[in-house]
């Protein structure tokens, strides 16, 4: 099981994975926007998202649950 | 001569402008919004309006806001700085419209030029070269293939409406454009409103130099010098220096006789940059785009030719000379600047955070624009700008030596910043002999 957190303040811009997809290494999960920059959250290995811990619009603090990859 | 300002700004940008009309007896009022309130600009004007919520759409952005904070405080005129409305020909309009002074060029101007296929063929038909390249927006893939096709591969693609390298990206094959295309337009839409993309072909070892304008009150422009960003990273520059070391004496006069055509075709008045994109291998240059605005990287040609420019944009919207002779500019020694973001120094992601250290640099040659002090605490509203290093030497050795001491110096503690990047940039032998191109960090900064 592995949680993907978020590095810094940000706004959740685009959701791209879903929950029940497959995902690889690198693969983008989310894009969060951040001082006049879009930053990609990537996967760090292959799995299956099991849950999606934020939506389109939202606001995230450093170290904030973005996803969970089992 | 103007009174008073109302500085449609913040950060480091604000404090510049606020410390030239002190310096110059005008009246300095900033604004501020719920983020920036305890900010070193807000405290050394003489005059501060809370003008919303950290949001830019709501403070900084807003048009009304910033025109109701200048009646308020009875300011004359209404400086943009650079981003946010700086180049927002409607605001300009506003503003003159409020029966205030405009400290830049004209609306007519700020318009043509900020549509990039618009400013192409204006430009063109000046006489300023430019690269093949779209003269109509592109509206979708099939159109894009086939202007490519017409340009010649690799082609870069671009939103016309849009800025700091936002949505750009280069295609070297039909497969690698169609993915640049939806990219391009995508973004194009959300961050400029507008969808429409111009394609150009792409130089494949190009320096990316610009040349400073200045239109006078009396109608005339001059050229004072050119700057080289070709250090960036996605597109966006993070050091700039002057003069070009990849820039000869008879390509820097061809460039400034063309950005002083560039700007006699507008008709343009106040601080502009008209940026160009070098070929090193031809040794040509071609037409980018034109800044109308003062720039971020204004203080490297400062250093060099002893010239204030904000202080030259006061007088030129209050219709007055400048504080020089036109006939005698001249440029000595060597000059950089050195962006200091808070982002990290190696994958260059920005980052928030408390202030907790904050030592600047100091010494010969050395001059810190900052936005923040020890204490202040940097935000995810805004870009990541801390300051801007700039140095000054006799010749490009000693301003390089100048910048590593000041950079070494420079205490930052609290969110991450690219101090260790500038470091390495320094110390990389392409960047200390001066060959180097657009892609110079990417070689040092290999994914």
């Amino acid at each position: 099981m592995a949680e993907v957190r978020a590095e810094m303040v940000a706004n959740v811009w685009k959701v791209v994975a879903a929950e029940g997809d497959q995902v690889d290494d690198g693969d983008t999960l989310v894009i969060l926007e951040s001082m006049k920059m879009e930053i990609p959250v990537l996967a760090e290995g292959p799995g299956v998202v099991t849950k999606m811990h934020v939506a389109e619009g939202d606001v995230v603090q450093e170290g904030d649950l973005i996803a969970s990859i089992s | 001569m103007l009174d008073s300002v109302l500085v449609a700004n913040r950060g480091e940008i604000a404090r510049r402008v606020i410390r030239t009309a002190r310096r110059m007896g005008v009246r300095a009022v900033a604004v501020y919004s719920d983020a920036d309130a305890e900010l070193p600009y807000v405290r050394e004007a003489d005059e501060a309006v809370h003008i919303g919520p950290a949001q830019p759409a709501r403070s900084y952005l807003d048009g009304a806001a910033l025109i109701a904070a200048a009646r308020k405080t009875g300011a004359a005129a209404v400086h943009p700085g650079y981003g946010f409305l700086a180049e927002n020909a409607d605001f300009a309009r506003q503003v003159i419209a409020a029966g205030l002074t405009w400290v830049g060029p004209g609306p007519e101007a700020i318009e043509q030029m900020g549509d990039k296929i618009r400013a192409r063929n204006l430009m063109e038909r000046a006489g300023v070269p430019v690269s093949p390249g779209s003269r109509a927006p592109v509206t979708d893939v099939a159109a894009a293939v086939a202007e490519a096709d017409r340009i010649g591969y690799p082609v870069m693609v671009k939103a016309a409406a849009g800025g700091g390298g936002i949505g750009m990206s280069a295609a070297a094959d039909e497969a690698a454009l169609r993915t640049a295309f939806e990219t391009a337009r995508s973004r194009a839409e959300r961050f400029f409103g507008s969808p429409e993309i111009l394609l150009e072909r792409f130089v494949a070892r190009a320096r990316h130099v610009e040349v400073q304008i200045l239109g006078l009150a009396d109608g005339r422009v001059l050229a004072l010098g050119e700057r080289d960003c070709s250090v960036q990273r996605r597109h966006q520059k993070v050091a700039e220096e002057t003069p070009s070391p990849g820039v000869s004496a008879g390509l820097r006069e061809r460039m400034l006789a063309a950005a002083v055509q560039a700007g006699e075709a507008v008709g343009y008045r106040g601080a502009g940059t008209v940026e160009c994109l070098v070929d090193t291998a031809a040794g040509s240059f071609v037409f980018l785009e034109m800044n109308t605005r003062l720039q971020v990287e204004h203080p490297v040609t400062e250093m060099v030719t002893g010239i204030d420019l904000v202080e030259q944009q006061f007088l030129i919207a209050a219709g007055e000379p400048p504080s020089f002779d036109p006939a005698a500019v001249r440029s000595a020694g060597h000059a950089l600047e050195l962006r200091v973001y808070a982002e990290d120094p190696v994958r260059f992601l920005p980052g928030p955070g408390t202030i907790t250290q904050w030592e600047e640099p100091a010494g010969d040659g050395v001059r810190v624009d900052a936005g923040y002090q020890a204490g202040n605490t940097v935000t995810p509203f805004y870009d990541p700008l801390l300051a801007k290093l700039c140095v000054h030497g006799t010749d490009r050795g000693q301003a390089l030596d100048r910048a590593r001491e000041a950079v070494a110096a420079f205490r930052i503690a609290g969110p991450k910043t690219n101090l260790l990047f500038h470091a390495d940039l320094l110390a990389s032998p392409e960047f200390a002999a001066g060959d180097y191109d657009t892609s110079l960090v990417s070689k040092l900064r290999p994914r």
